[in-house]
């Protein structure tokens, strides 16, 4: 029940882009389409349960002043794992995401993670904390790109949905990144202050 | 010469590193409420940028790239900038304090800045020589100051401004972003040599 929770926690309430406005680099560089933006979530949910579940066991060996490092080094790990993985097996999407996948170990939300959460939890509840955050990250940056795809070109996901013609470019191109990110972080804090 | 004077225009500019290749977007939106504190965090990161990528270039040139060790390049990058950052923390507040006051609550925060990771990979990547990285390095910190400044500068006014309440603050700010990236589309014609 307590992990339902914690994962509930992850998607919603504690959104890590709309919510916690964490992780905006690669929210707002690698929504240009869907299909992009849940790529990039997804490997992201995958090294943060990696990264959480591990520093959560390791809790009681790192030592209190050189644990920033001693994380860094893990999730770095672990963003090395899912760089190769990609690049063997998906290297279209590799080179779509390009350096973003490597900035993953420097996205706020996964050291946030590591200090907040897994440091201090059990590592059941700190996967499940990683499957939350990833899953609400994941979510965020597939609703921005859909937003930025269907406003740019008339498709969600490739499957066009109206005629191009009728789609703003600039929605694909960096300004729109900005102003349908700031939409839609205004939108959720209309709905959550409304409940 | 033309082809620094290009890459200098070009990171300002052109490919600007925030408003076109979305990197350092934390500190953008972060320490961009007052002109001090973004002119303090730029002239932070123009310096951790240029010795970072110049110690990266060193690495990855005379150890990852010999060794065959390429593969974990993000760690050692990683690690070599964060430690590079306690580094100058140290020397800093021992040889210049003044400097210190001014720059030092902004050091630690540069570690996961990741515009700095940013430029030093993307040199590596493009395979630059070590000079046109460094000036590549330091006209990418410029770009950056010159948004965050900007920026903060907006900011400023937008705080009389009155916003619905549910826009206030980030929702604001990003959308100001998107004007101000929109500006700076203008420059992606100009292409020198």
């Amino acid at each position: 029940m307590k992990a339902l929770q914690v994962i509930g926690d992850g998607l919603i309430r504690r959104n890590p882009t709309f919510v916690l406005i964490l992780g905006m680099c690669p929210t707002l560089g690698t929504t240009s389409s869907a299909l992009t933006g849940m790529s990039m979530g997804l490997a992201t949910l995958l090294v943060l349960i990696c990264s959480n579940t591990v520093i959560s066991m390791l809790k009681h060996l790192i030592p209190d002043k050189v644990r920033i490092p001693a994380f860094i080094v893990v999730i770095a790990s672990f963003v090395t794992v899912v760089q190769m993985v990609m690049q063997a097996w998906f290297p279209s999407l590799y080179s779509a995401l390009g350096i973003f996948i490597p900035l993953i170990v420097v996205n706020c939300i996964l050291l946030g993670r590591a200090e907040a959460f897994a440091s201090r939890n059990s590592v059941w509840l700190s996967a499940c904390d990683g499957v939350g955050i990833g899953l609400g990250f994941t979510a965020a940056l597939t609703l921005t790109g859909a937003v930025r795809e269907l406003l740019g070109t008339g498709a969600i996901f490739n499957m066009q949905l109206y005629s191009a013609d009728f789609g703003a470019l600039l929605f694909v191109l960096a300004p729109g990144a900005f102003i349908v990110l700031g939409l839609l972080i205004a939108l959720f804090n209309r709905l959550n202050s409304n409940r | 010469m033309l082809a620094y004077l290009a890459i200098i225009f070009s990171a300002i500019l052109v490919n600007n590193i925030v408003f076109a290749q979305f990197l350092g977007i934390c500190p953008f939106i972060g320490v961009s409420k007052n002109l001090d504190s973004a002119f303090g965090m730029s002239m932070a990161v123009a310096f951790v940028m240029a010795v970072a990528t110049a110690v990266t270039w060193l690495l990855q040139h005379y150890v990852l790239l010999p060794l065959g060790l390429v593969y974990i390049q993000t760690i050692v990058f990683i690690l070599v900038i964060a430690v590079l950052v306690q580094m100058l923390e140290i020397i800093m507040k021992k040889s210049a304090p003044a400097l210190y006051a001014a720059l030092g609550v902004f050091l630690p925060l540069i570690t996961t800045n990741c515009a700095v990771l940013g430029v030093a990979i993307i040199v590596a990547q493009k395979d630059f020589s070590f000079l046109y990285s460094v000036v590549y390095a330091v006209a990418t910190a410029l770009g950056f100051a010159l948004a965050l400044i900007l920026f903060a500068g907006i900011r400023t006014q937008l705080a009389l401004a009155e916003v619905p309440r549910s826009m206030q603050g980030v929702p604001i700010a990003l959308i100001v972003a998107g004007i101000l990236a929109m500006a700076f589309m203008g420059f992606s014609g100009i292409s020198i040599g």
